[in-house]
């Protein structure tokens, strides 16, 4: 019976897994032309100086954010992918043009390391909760009386109960 | 008058010196008398900035335009508030502002000494040697009271238009007082770990003081963003800017101090991890500092370049070696009392918490770096900006808001899991079928795209969040209500009042799923860009906008233009709202104000963009952005959560805490508090 319900368990886990990553895999890559524009758009950065988005410039009337909106719109309505249309921005303003890094050469290391440290973090820490466990037995009554934690349940419910204000 | 506030200066610098120098004789000699002196001279820096500062926002208001300063941040037009707000503005303004608030930081510790005299000086002493860095600044590398050569100019050049809003007004202070506020903490911290301090006193001391500036360091941020929402006028709140980055990183930090540092209070655990999280927040407050005024990255919020940059790595450097030998010397002291003994236990949710925020701070600071890293090692130049951030932070968030909501239901050391199902089961239905609700009824679709399924996934994990704090809440509030005779709400009351640091904990975490929420609204977004002309209409999302008129003003400070648009849903008119178009006489800069309708479910920003330039229409551009209201709300239960914390507990007849509010959980007695006790 235990054995039953673990496996169901582990079942619905990991049907719950592959749902969010099937939602995850389609979800990247639907949209509509509206939210392509807005996409690429907030893949590139105005050049006029403003240092933000090209689609969230801020200046009055800035004439550069208009003309690279009609640079791109014009790229979608000729029919370019996605990469033809940053590759040409890359080769009129520069690699700055691009609000976030590639994933080629040395701009991968951007990518990876967060990552890296995020693993290596996570793994840092089981290492060292399983060296505290293995090296130190822990203390005092609550483990050296043997107890399953199950019963110090039990034991906290019945202490809230007594002394309950 | 500038002479005046030069000498001041220098005054106060001289008398930094003597606090340092004194204080420090005092403690190798061990000599109160001597120590007395350099408290009382520490108190009278505070005198001496203090009259500085004031001199200059006098030299603000009487239009005194030989000072170099004023005539570049203030204009005779310029309205009074904003005169004042010129003291922060600027490069050397706002240096001499951060002097003060450490001046005032450092009046209240000293005037506070009887806490614990001994640790209070040694404090002092390092709260000292910041102060004087920060003087060595504004009298030697950024004079604020530099005078103009040649003719003096009849008018000011003007503040900047971008600053000209309420929002500036308070938004430096606080955030500077966040920043600023975070030397408190390490400067206790420091002393405890040089003096080998014994007992918990001062944690709990560095926990307070942490708590203030957290509180002045969110507030800041929150303010930063509203002024960014309301004025940019690009529709968000949130750049991912170097300056942001550089607010959230001693936030980040000192967010995983304020958790961890339950451990050590609790358990005697994590105690040099708790002492680098303060030295790294504090560190990172003066990195964020020399980021902004170095020209080392490139922001739109920055302060013009200059050449103060070395200073502030000169003493970071020497901050770093200072605390790495104290460490090194006396790490003896911080050995832990007690081993993590299970995964599933309230100390690895800290541990976890601690890791995710680190993880997010670091990449936070590696990707505002990373753009000079690159130049560094490629010769090229690249941008890192929202697509790169938030690709790696949300799910950061989102694994972190998962723990916020399973962190209540862990015991300290450890939890079985038939426990944590039983706790967790209910608000996990709870939030899953909140979540298939939304789906079902057409409101999210996280198959479409992805920032859709992050939206989706925010909003069950703070649902989840909500409902296991509402059981904590309410699980609480039945048993005190049972015992009194009274209401479950009085009961609730009762409850956060006895334990004002664990349930205000609660309402911050409130606050915190609340601005999620907000945040989630992002993935709705729609705007929309036309040019109207009279009787023109617009619509967007459920509102169409047409265009009643146009019309014009002129006051001393700016020529203004506002477009007179009528709003209508559903067929009904309900507003009519103005955005504005401002021209800065002084600074001969335009500006725009933003018109903004804000309701629970969405905001209806409006920005006049200026005229086609080709056939001089007015051009508006609107945004609808569904849940902002939430981000604001969530900031306000932050404040009240973090203030209620701040509050000592109620005592009860029953028990006596011990200082600091909290007692230790014994290592020889299950730890899982009573209700009513709490604990965190």
């Amino acid at each position: 019976m235990k054995i039953a319900r673990k496996m169901i368990h582990r079942w619905a886990a990991a049907l719950l897994l592959a749902s969010a990553l099937l939602l995850m895999g389609a979800a990247s890559d639907a949209g509509g032309q509206g939210q392509r524009f807005d996409r690429l758009g907030h893949n590139l950065m105005c050049q006029c100086g403003c240092g933000q988005v090209l689609l969230e410039c801020n200046h009055v009337g800035c004439s550069t954010s208009e003309q690279m909106r009609k640079e791109m719109k014009l790229a979608m309505a000729r029919g370019d992918s996605d990469q033809v249309i940053l590759a040409g921005f890359v080769g009129k303003y520069g690699p700055t043009v691009l609000s976030a890094p590639t994933t080629t050469g040395f701009n991968r290391v951007a990518w990876i390391m967060p990552v890296v440290i995020f693993v290596a973090a996570l793994g840092a820490v089981m290492l060292v909760v399983r060296a505290w466990k293995k090296r130190n037995p822990p203390s005092g009554p609550t483990n050296s009386g043997g107890q399953p934690p199950e019963e110090l349940d039990e034991f906290r419910r019945r202490a809230r109960e007594e002394t309950a204000l | 008058m500038p002479q005046i506030g030069s000498f001041t200066l220098l005054l106060g610098l001289a008398l930094s010196v003597y606090a340092f120098a004194a204080g420090l004789f005092a403690i190798v000699r061990d000599d109160d008398r001597l120590s007395e002196t350099a408290r009382r001279a520490g108190i009278a820096v505070f005198l001496a900035v203090t009259a500085a500062s004031g001199i200059l926002v006098y030299a603000a208001f009487h239009n005194d335009f030989s000072v170099a300063y004023i005539l570049h941040h203030s204009n005779r037009a310029l309205p009074g508030a904003y005169k004042f707000a010129a003291l922060w503005s600027g490069q050397e303004g706002s240096l001499l502002f951060w002097c003060w608030l450490l001046a005032i930081y450092g009046l209240v510790l000293r005037l506070r000494h009887r806490v614990d005299t001994r640790l209070v000086a040694y404090a002092s002493v390092i709260l000292s040697a910041v102060q004087i860095f920060f003087l060595i600044l504004v009298n030697f590398a950024a004079h604020p009271f530099a005078l103009v050569t040649g003719a003096v100019p009849a008018d000011g050049n003007g503040l900047n238009p971008l600053l000209q809003y309420p929002e500036m007004v308070i938004h430096p202070p606080m955030l500077y007082l966040g920043y600023v506020g975070m030397t408190v903490p390490f400067c206790f911290a420091l002393a405890a770990l040089i003096m080998k301090y014994p007992g918990e006193k001062w944690i709990h001391i560095t926990r307070r003081w942490t708590m203030v500036g957290w509180l002045f360091l969110t507030c800041g941020i929150f303010l930063g963003s509203y002024w960014a929402y309301r004025v940019l006028g690009w529709g968000g709140w949130w750049g991912w800017d170097p300056v942001e980055n550089a607010s959230l990183l001693p936030w980040l930090t000192g967010t995983a101090f304020l958790h961890s540092v339950m451990m050590q209070e609790k358990r005697g655990m994590m105690k040099v991890w708790n002492m680098w999280l303060i030295f790294s927040t504090f560190l990172l407050a003066i990195f964020g500092t020399f980021l902004t005024r170095s020209g080392v990255v490139s922001s739109v919020h920055a302060f013009a370049e200059s050449d103060i940059g070395p200073y502030f790595v000169y003493f970071l450097a020497l901050t770093f070696a200072t605390c790495m030998f104290f460490y090194v010397r006396n790490r003896s002291h911080l050995e832990s009392e007690h081993k993590l003994e299970s995964l599933i236990s309230r100390e690895s949710s800290f541990l976890f918490n601690n890791v995710l925020l680190l993880v997010s701070a670091f990449a936070v600071l590696w990707g505002t770096l990373f753009p000079v890293l690159s130049e560094w090692v490629t010769g090229h130049k690249v941008t890192v900006g929202p697509p790169f951030f938030n690709k790696v932070n949300i799910p950061i968030a989102l694994f972190l808001l998962l723990l916020t909501a399973v962190g209540p239901l862990l015991a300290w050391r450890k939890t079985s899991t038939e426990s944590l199902r039983k706790n967790f089961l209910i608000p996990a239905v709870i939030a899953v079928v909140f979540g298939v609700a939304l789906m079902a009824m057409g409101y999210v679709k996280p198959w479409v795209d992805m920032s859709y399924f992050y939206s989706l996934m925010t909003i069950m994990l703070s649902v989840l969040v909500a409902a296991t704090i509402g059981s904590e809440f309410i699980r609480g509030g039945l048993v005190i209500a049972r015992h009194n005779d009274s209401n479950v709400f009085h009961g609730m009351y009762l409850l956060t009042r006895r334990n004002t640091r664990r349930y205000g904990g609660y309402i911050v975490h409130l606050g915190v799923i609340v601005t999620m929420i907000g945040f989630a609204g992002v993935a709705f977004y729609q705007n929309s860009e036309q040019e109207l002309g009279f009787g023109d209409k617009m619509a967007i999302g459920p509102y169409t906008l047409v265009c009643r008129s146009y019309t014009q003003d002129d006051k001393p400070n700016y020529s203004s233009e506002w477009a007179i648009l009528d709003i209508y849903k559903g067929g009904k008119q309900i507003t009519t709202m103005y955005p504005e178009q401002r021209f800065y006489k002084a600074s001969g800069q335009p500006a725009t104000i933003v018109a903004n309708r804000s309701t629970i479910m969405e905001d209806l920003y409006l920005v006049y963009t200026g005229k086609n330039p080709e056939n001089g229409r007015p051009i508006i551009k609107a945004h609808l952005n569904p849940l902002v209201w939430w981000i604001w709300a969530g900031a306000h239960f932050i404040l009240v959560g973090t203030i209620i914390a701040l509050v000592p507990n109620m005592q009860t007849k029953r028990k006596k805490l011990a200082p600091g509010g909290q007692a230790r959980a014994p290592a020889d007695i299950p730890a899982e508090s009573p209700v009513e006790a709490g604990g965190d």
